[in-house]
């Protein structure tokens, strides 16, 4: 009952703050709505039991992705009332298609919950917790594809680097072979002046 | 009792409307990687479910995988914005044919 109760709402907000997302007016409110709904969906997914996922969309689509987001949308000085133009315009178009979608994906659930296309094995009490099972799944089976997910992070994080560094000219920057190249005999010069003749440089 | 079938249902409104967010905000690039990351959050929510429904984690594996490229994907797209937005003074992406693919 409290499942049933808690899954309406998860599902509900989820689903009314993804609109939200796409018809609100300001970016930044945009973001926050994305937020929200990545908080919903953690909800929904804690309530079958995947645990692991459900805080690791919390932190790295709330913590990581959104600020970003939010970082991007509040840097760019954007006029962003005149990106709405086409709005109006495309929005017969895009309800449209919209709904053929989503009549498509209920019909196909609808579809499934009819005929028995899987038959489905009742989740087993699990003897080890969610992340436990995970994490033996995740370093056996799946160590290629994780090693690989790694390096997909790595190529995002220099990818983004490159792609936003920008050298400016008007910086002074040790150039460390010439440094490390001069010697002492280079630099110093050893004078002995006699008495009263002074220094020639 | 919640089914498999309420799951897929929410699933595919929140696919359906990152899918509408694309077709309306065709201007408005960071509305756009925001309705991506939508679709992708659709994605995840029949993954665990199916993943739950079987009762094979291999299901919650791949949702990690996708979180991964979902990251990597808005790094990358918002890099590129702020460098677009350097040489254009603008976001408009309607317009884009500076490459004259």
């Amino acid at each position: 009952m409290i499942a049933t109760i808690a899954f309406a709402l998860f599902a509900t907000l989820t689903i009314a703050s993804a609109v939200a997302v796409i018809f609100a007016r300001n970016p930044v409110h945009s973001v926050l709505w994305l937020i929200l709904s990545f908080f919903n969906a953690a909800g929904l997914m804690l309530l079958v039991g995947a645990e692991f996922i459900a805080m690791l969309l919390v932190i790295v689509y709330v913590g990581a992705v959104a600020v970003l987001f939010l970082f991007v949308v509040m840097m760019l000085d954007v006029d962003f009332a005149s990106l709405r133009s086409g709005f109006t315009r495309n929005l017969p178009f895009g309800i449209i298609v919209a709904l053929v979608l989503l009549a498509e994906m209920i019909v196909a659930v609808f579809a499934h919950n009819a005929g028995p296309v899987l038959a489905g094995g009742a989740m087993a009490a699990p003897a080890v917790p969610n992340i436990v099972a995970l994490g033996q799944l995740l370093y056996t089976r799946y160590l290629f594809a994780f090693e690989i997910a790694g390096l997909i992070l790595l190529v995002a994080m220099i990818g983004a680097i490159v792609l936003t560094h920008r050298s400016r000219g008007d910086t002074r920057t040790p150039r460390a072979s010439r440094q490390l190249r001069r010697r002492p005999q280079d630099a110093i010069d050893m004078v002995e002046p006699g008495v009263g003749e002074g220094m020639k440089l | 009792m919640i089914g498999l079938g309420a799951y897929l249902i929410v699933a595919a409104a929140v696919f359906t409307i990152g899918v509408l967010g694309i077709f309306l905000n065709r201007r408005n690039v960071i509305l756009m990687l925001m309705a991506i990351e939508l679709i992708l959050l659709a994605v995840n929510i029949n993954l665990v479910a199916f993943s739950a429904y079987l009762g094979d984690l291999t299901g919650q594996v791949l949702a990690m995988f996708v979180l991964t490229v979902a990251a990597a994907e808005a790094a990358i797209g918002l890099a590129i914005l702020v460098i677009f937005f350097r040489r254009r003074g603008s976001i408009a992406v309607d317009q884009v044919n500076r490459m004259r693919g």
